[in-house]
Order: structure tokens, then sequence, then C-alpha cells
């Protein structure tokens, strides 16, 4: 226990130290997320775009 | 010539002309990019009475003292080639001892003291661990004669 | 050079790397943090606190790289019209803007207990934060357009302006005087860093670097999409 305390406290420097990790995993696990969503997304409409229109083509047919 | 080599070098222009304009702005402004001075660029300028001005330098081996009254912290900055004694009352960095860069910022003083109402401390581009440090000096191959690795 | 400006040849070959790119950012970042909080020595100066460098760092440097990655694929999308050259360039921005704030928010948690002071004006700083600055306009102006020709147009322009901040910010520490120190990795005399430090501090930028690869590569495919269904839907509007 005692050296996880020490760990964490980061020689009195512990709020410093680990703002900065928490900040920079923050950050890019938000850009991750914002990018596979919208991947998810416009992909998803494009599928159902070409979808609509293969029926679209069908009906003509 | 094509139109794709036209564009290139019109962007190649573009971007040589920009570079000139960028390096002439900073150098008219040259002053103001600086943020510190040092103590031997202060001996030539003139300085307008109670200016604020930014000075970076060492903390000369031996000069840091508490002043009388207990408030104050006193110390000398130095540059190898000139001193500014400087006053502080404050709370200082981590990293403020003997040897150390530090850049203050105060008010010039007519007795030739510095008032320092913030004191920031400058550490360099080494890095390596305690042991080495001290390993580093006890060889004799340290090359910052008068810094102390912290505690 | 003209190979991979194929939309559909790119998919291919991205979606190919893909699982490698992330699947090693894991291993590297994992590798990186490990060594960063547990398997590196304090430093003799600034103790504890040079933990935050192994991210403040990397993040830095990918803040430059990005920036030159969507300036080159700008220059080439203004200059030879690459049809995917504006996507890459749009869907890096982000990322390297994400990169720009990591590093401005770690600096000023260092900067603090280090130098004693949350934030400060020098030269390094401030191009710095007009890096990030030049990253948000990009991303404002090429969104700023209904027709998206116009928008890469613009943005593009002002990336390249952009560019005459790189070398600004990478020699700000050697030409003026600043509280920010000089480079410590990339100088000519070889690194001022132990290598118990400079270990972790490349497996995290190696980590960072496959990030930006990953995520890039998904971006790209959205906005290949998202140009998809663009043409689709106009060539539905049109019958």
């Amino acid at each position: 226990m005692d050296r996880l305390g020490e760990f964490l406290a980061m020689g009195g420097y512990g709020g410093y130290v680990w703002a900065a990790y928490l900040i920079a995993a923050a950050v890019l696990a938000a850009l991750l997320i914002a990018s596979l969503h919208s991947v998810r997304g416009q992909e998803a409409r494009l599928a159902a775009l070409r979808q609509s229109r293969r029926s679209i083509a069908e009906d003509d047919a | 010539m094509t139109r794709k080599r036209r564009r290139l070098y019109a962007v190649l222009a573009g971007l040589v002309m920009l570079g000139i304009a960028a390096a002439l702005v900073l150098t008219a402004l040259r002053d103001s990019v600086v943020f510190f001075y040092s103590p031997s660029d202060l001996a030539g300028k003139p300085l307008a009475a109670g200016q604020r001005i930014r000075i970076g330098g060492l903390v000369a081996a031996g000069s840091v003292a508490k002043s009388p009254d207990g408030v104050a912290t006193r110390f000398t900055v130095t540059d190898m080639k000139a001193d500014i004694p400087v006053s502080y009352s404050g709370i200082l960095p981590d990293l403020f001892r003997e040897g150390q860069g530090v850049v203050v910022e105060g008010r010039l003083e007519p007795g030739g003291a510095f008032q320092a109402s913030e004191v920031l401390a400058k550490h360099d581009e080494n890095y390596m661990p305690p042991e080495v440090a001290d390993a580093l000096k006890r060889a004799g191959r340290w090359k910052h004669a008068d810094e102390q690795p912290a505690k | 050079m003209h190979r991979f400006a194929n939309p559909s040849r790119f998919l291919r070959a991205a979606n190919a790397v893909l699982p490698w790119c992330a699947g090693l950012t894991v291993l590297l970042l994992a590798a990186g943090l490990y060594f960063a909080l547990l398997g590196s020595p304090p430093d003799y100066q600034q103790g504890e606190t040079v933990r935050i460098m192994y991210i403040h760092v990397p993040s830095a440097w990918m803040a430059l790289f990005v920036y030159g990655c969507m300036a080159a694929a700008s220059a080439s999308a203004l200059i030879w019209r690459h049809p995917l050259a504006d996507l890459i360039a749009k869907s890096a921005a982000p990322i390297g803007a994400g990169f720009t704030l990591i590093c401005l928010l770690t600096g000023s948690l260092w900067g603090k207990p280090m130098w004693g002071a949350w934030w400060v004006w020098d030269a390094r700083l401030t191009s710095v934060l007009v890096l990030f600055f030049l990253y948000l306009g990009y991303i404002a102006l090429v969104n700023a357009f209904d027709d998206p020709v116009r928008g890469y147009r613009a943005a593009g322009i002002l990336a390249l302006v952009g560019v005459v901040n790189l070398p600004i910010i990478k020699f700000s520490v050697d030409w003026w005087n600043t509280l920010h120190q000089p480079a410590s990795v990339m100088r000519l005399d070889g690194p001022a860093i132990h290598p118990a430090m400079l270990w972790p501090l490349l497996l995290m930028a190696g980590g960072f670097m496959l990030f930006f690869v990953t995520v890039l590569i998904l971006r790209v495919r959205g906005e290949i999409a998202a140009a998809k269904v663009r043409n689709l839907q106009l060539s539905l509007a049109r019958g």
C-alpha cells in the first residue's frame, strides 16, 4: 500500500503528473471515439443510399 | 508551362515571400520577442525609470540570503560577465537554488538593485537520473560548475 | 506518387494496414506508459515531474509533424489536384489540434511546479499557441463553405501560410531568449538526455505516431464515404 501511495504521490507532484496523463488520455480518447463515430455514421449512410438506389433500379426494371 | 507547373511555382513563390516577410517582421520585433535580457545586455541599455523588465541569468553561488526583516530574499543574478542584485518577497519556485537559471521580472531601482515581483526558474535541456548526475560530478565531468542536484 | 491517389486503391491499402497500426499503437503506448511511469528514473533536477515530458514532448513533435503533413497534403491538392490530398489534410487537422492541445496543457502542468508559472509569453509558448489557432482556423475554414471544393481551397491556402510558423516554433529557443529550454533530443551533437529516459520518450513518440496513422486512416475513410454520399445524393436528386 505504501508503495502504491508513494507511486501516486509522485514525490509531491502527483497532482500535476496525473492531471497531465489524464488530459492526454481524455483528448486522445475523444479523438478516437469521435472519429469512429463519424466513420460508422458515414459508411452506414452510404450503404443505406446504395441500398435505396438499388431498390429504385429494381422497381424501374 | 502547364497549369500544374504554374500552380507549383505560384505556391513556391508565395512561400518564399511569406518566409521573407516573417523574417523581416521578427527581426524588427526582436526586442519584444526576447523574453528576458541578460545582466550584461542591461548594462548598455538605457532604461526608463520604473520600467518593467525581465532579467535572466544564473543565481550566483553563495549569494542567496534572507534580508534582515525575514520577508525578502536577496540574491545575485549573473551571466558571468555582469551581476545584478535582486530582492524578492514571495514564494520561490521549487527549482530555485544557487547555480540555477532564473528569470526575474520587476523594476530596476535607482540604486542599481532590482526589485522583483516574479521569479521563474529556468532549467536546462539535460535530463538524467540523480545517480548519473552525482557520478558525473564525482568524476569531475560536470559541465555546470556551480549547479547542485535536487534532493 | 499517383498510385494511392485513387480512393478505392487507398481504401484497400488502408484497410489492410489499419489493424496492424491499431495493434502496434496499443503495444507501444502500453510499453511507453510502463517505462514512463514505472520503469524510468526521476530527473536529477526536476524529480518526478520529468514524467510529464513523456507525453509533452511526443505531443509537441506530433503537433509539428501533423501540421507538416497537413500542409504537404494541401500543397499537393492545390498544385496537382490529387483527389485524396484534400481529404487527408482535412482529416489530419483535428488530430493535430488534439496533439497541440495536449502539448499546451501538459506544458502548463509542467511549467507551474518547475518554472513557477502556468504560462509565460515567451517565443516558444506563443508560437505553439499560434499553431493551435492555425489548426482551429483550418477546421473552421474547411467547413465554412457549402461547396466543399471552395472550403478545401481556402483552408489549404491557410495551411500553407501557416508553414512559416513551423521553423519559428522549432528554432524559437535558439533564436531568442526564452524561458523554455533548447532542444534535448533533436540536436546536432546528439541527445542531452540519459538513455534510461530517452527510451520511454521514443516509445511514447512511436505510439503517438501510430495513433495518428490509425485515426487518420479512419477519418479519411469517413471522408471518402461522405464524398460518395454527396455524389449519390446529387445523382439521385437529378434523377
